[in-house]
């Protein structure tokens, strides 16, 4: 067994228990942390597939940015565990059997018809870079689909924005930076003068 | 890419751009002006329509292919794009009103329109799986949004969340099949997975594939038993946006079908054909069945839908040029005759409250005979009486099938039809014979009313001179 195959294996277990950790551990931040794992270790397959590219933007935008949001948000709201696992014990007999016959039927159909070993893809050569190869591929033979996914980003913004935005509402408080700049001493300062007071006498 | 490629695919770089500005444009308008992005909208779409013309693929033999084979223009796709400006500025009209009597009058209803018209165009245009999946989410993704504009409305809301759940699922379901797909054949090219398919028709693998691909079709078509969404969200959604989206996606769902099963597995045919003919006699018969107990207009129409989906799917299943198109007619037909129901919803609809209730449509004709004759044509155009369009779609559809020896299923749904008449003819009943219980007169802006009697009368017209869209449909195939 070469040694690609013993990484292969070790990271595929990793990756298949941390998965199972994420929905089976009772604490939400404990689950979001190995779903950090899971993304870390397919990382560490894809690189293994020499798609370097592809590992370092699962690492930098799910485990940089996607699951640090997510965790704030778990952090911050107050979540009611025991809420989340009402009716547990009574759907996990129809769970079961659910689970259990796509299993079986999923068996039978690999059975009757054999399961198909696809080719092993060839190492790609030496000096090679998927980014460039990434990079090239994008921005020529796939500029369509690539633009069209902007578009789809764009539209995202939009409806969020549509959904959300309210304008400003009558009455509330904003800051006119053109009224900040312009502003006086006399509309901020007020000198008045007052008889002056002896406090010794006051306390007395 | 060359200048060709982008000449080829001018219409959607207009509507994108057009887009775009009106997005801008919009920004800058005050309260008052507003009806410009509504006029500004419609010309997009005129003018789009003349660019799709005046280059127009006529005859099935010409593909032109555009960026490295992710976009094919042909005949079938010239033809649809037209008919989705059409349909699309007819609801723009429509929309305008209802807009405006519901206070969301706002430019996003437009724009996030244009988007879902692009989506739509993207995915007519298909020609690899991931334009084909870009198409679909851009269409999802703006329909999710627009479902949702009423956003203080809570059953809008609840329909969008549904929406986006299950459409999400329904994503992952497909680009599951999708990357199966790709997996066994290698190229994302739906003329390369065609050639690859043909020389492992059995591949287990494949077949695993395409059940989730057919999952992913009939959940956009809304056919039974993936048809859950569709009454709550046309329920839910305001009536502006029912419209928009029981009639251009429906069209873009016609050429999603038409692309991944016969451009790109049509070796698989035989397995398809199995799993199409259960979801069409699903949706025909529950589609149907359900309506009847429909007193709400908008479920009515929803259900009516599923049917009518079904119908569609029959020209698909049969597989043969001739059951295509039969089933791009149908969907035509159907996209024109959905909007002019909902349209007829938003004129009896006062400022707040729709009429979605099947009482409100009571002695409709003493109060404006001429909106009663438009629904009455709509009805009978749906029901599948003779002279109307929606008569010819269910006859071509039927035609087909019984070509290929599916006897049964033709019975079956003749049978059905019958029996689907029954709520369309009591809405008729409902305006004819009963005495209506208000007596407030029923207005709407004249360009509304012109548009609207134009789509009654058109139910007429396509019917007496159906040879023209035919000759359309058989032409592209």
């Amino acid at each position: 067994m070469s040694i690609q195959v013993l990484v292969f294996y070790l990271f595929g277990t990793l990756l298949t228990l941390s998965a199972l950790s994420v929905i089976t551990v009772r604490n939400p931040v404990y689950a979001a942390l190995f779903l950090v794992l899971t993304f870390f270790t397919s990382a560490g397959i894809w690189m293994l597939l020499e798609v370097e590219f592809l590992a370092i933007t699962l690492v930098l935008v799910y485990v940089g940015a996607v699951m640090v949001l997510f965790l704030f948000v778990v952090m911050m709201l107050d979540i009611n565990l025991s809420r989340l696992r009402e009716g547990f014990a009574r759907y996990l007999p129809v769970g079961i059997l659910v689970a259990l016959v796509m299993a079986g039927e999923l068996l039978l159909i690999i059975w009757t018809k054999g399961a198909q070993k696809l080719p092993l893809g060839e190492g790609n050569p030496d000096g090679f870079s998927n980014t460039a190869y990434l990079g090239e591929r994008l921005y020529t033979e796939y500029l369509y689909p690539f633009e069209i996914a902007a578009v789809i980003l764009l539209v995202a913004i939009v409806a969020a924005i549509t959904l959300t935005h309210r304008g400003r509402r009558e009455g509330g408080r904003y800051q006119d930076p053109a009224r900040q700049v312009q502003v006086k001493r006399d509309d901020r300062v007020r000198v008045i003068s007052m008889p002056a007071v002896d406090n010794k006498e006051r306390d007395a | 890419m060359t200048a060709n490629d982008l000449f080829i695919a001018l219409p959607e770089l207009f509507i994108l751009g057009m887009a775009c500005l009106i997005m801008l444009i919009d920004l800058y308008l005050p309260d008052n002006r507003r009806g410009m992005v509504s006029f500004i909208s419609v010309m997009t779409l005129v003018f789009a329509g003349i660019m799709v013309m005046r280059w127009q693929v006529t005859d099935a033999a010409t593909v032109q292919y555009a960026f490295n084979e992710t976009f094919v223009r042909d005949s079938m796709a010239d033809v649809l794009k037209l008919f989705c400006f059409v349909v699309l500025g007819a609801i723009f009209i429509y929309a305008k009103h209802y807009l405006r009597m519901f206070k969301l009058f706002q430019g996003e209803y437009y724009v996030l329109s244009l988007f879902l018209l692009l989506g739509a165009m993207v995915l007519i245009s298909a020609a690899s799986l991931l334009t084909v999946y870009l198409g679909l989410e851009l269409i999802s993704l703006s329909s999710y949004a627009l479902v949702a504009l009423d956003r203080d409305n809570r059953r809008g809301s609840e329909a969008a969340m549904k929406y986006f759940i299950l459409g999400s699922l329904a994503s992952g379901l497909l680009l599951y099949g999708l990357s199966m797909i790709y997996g066994v054949t290698g190229t994302l090219s739906l003329s390369g997975i065609s050639e690859m398919a043909a020389l492992a028709s059995n591949n287990i693998t494949l077949i695993f594939g395409l059940v989730f691909v057919v999952i992913g079709v009939a959940f956009k078509l809304g056919a039974v038993p993936f048809h859950m969404w569709v009454p709550d969200v046309y329920h839910g959604a305001p009536a502006a946006v029912t419209m928009l989206i029981g009639s251009v996606p429906k069209l873009a769902a016609f050429a999603m079908a038409i692309r991944l099963l016969d451009n790109g597995l049509s070796p698989l045919q035989d397995q398809w054909m199995g799993m199409l003919t259960v979801l069409a006699a699903l949706s025909i018969i529950i589609g149907n069945l359900v309506a009847i107990a429909q007193t709400n207009l908008k479920r009515m129409l929803a259900y009516s839908t599923i049917s009518h989906m079904g119908f569609m799917l029959l020209g698909i299943l049969s597989g043969t040029a001739q059951g295509y198109s039969a089933a791009m007619f149908y969907s035509i037909a159907y996209a024109i005759m959905s909007t002019g129901a909902f349209a007829v919803l938003i004129m009896l609809s006062r400022a707040g409250v729709e009429a979605e209730n099947l009482d409100d449509y009571k002695g409709l004709n003493q109060r404006s005979p001429l909106l009663a004759a438009v629904m009455l044509m709509l009805m009978f155009s749906m029901a599948g009486i003779p002279v109307f369009v929606g008569f010819f779609a269910k006859w071509l559809v039927i035609q087909a099938i019984l070509d290929v020896g599916l006897l049964w299923l033709a019975v079956l749904a003749v049978v059905f039809s019958v029996i689907g008449s029954f709520y369309y003819l009591r809405v008729v009943k409902l305006m004819y014979f009963d005495e209506p219980e208000t007596e407030v007169k029923v207005t709407a802006p004249a360009d509304f009313r012109f548009v609207l009697t134009i789509n009654g009368l058109a139910q007429l017209l396509l019917g007496i001179f159906a040879n023209a869209l035919i000759a359309l449909c058989v032409a592209s195939f």
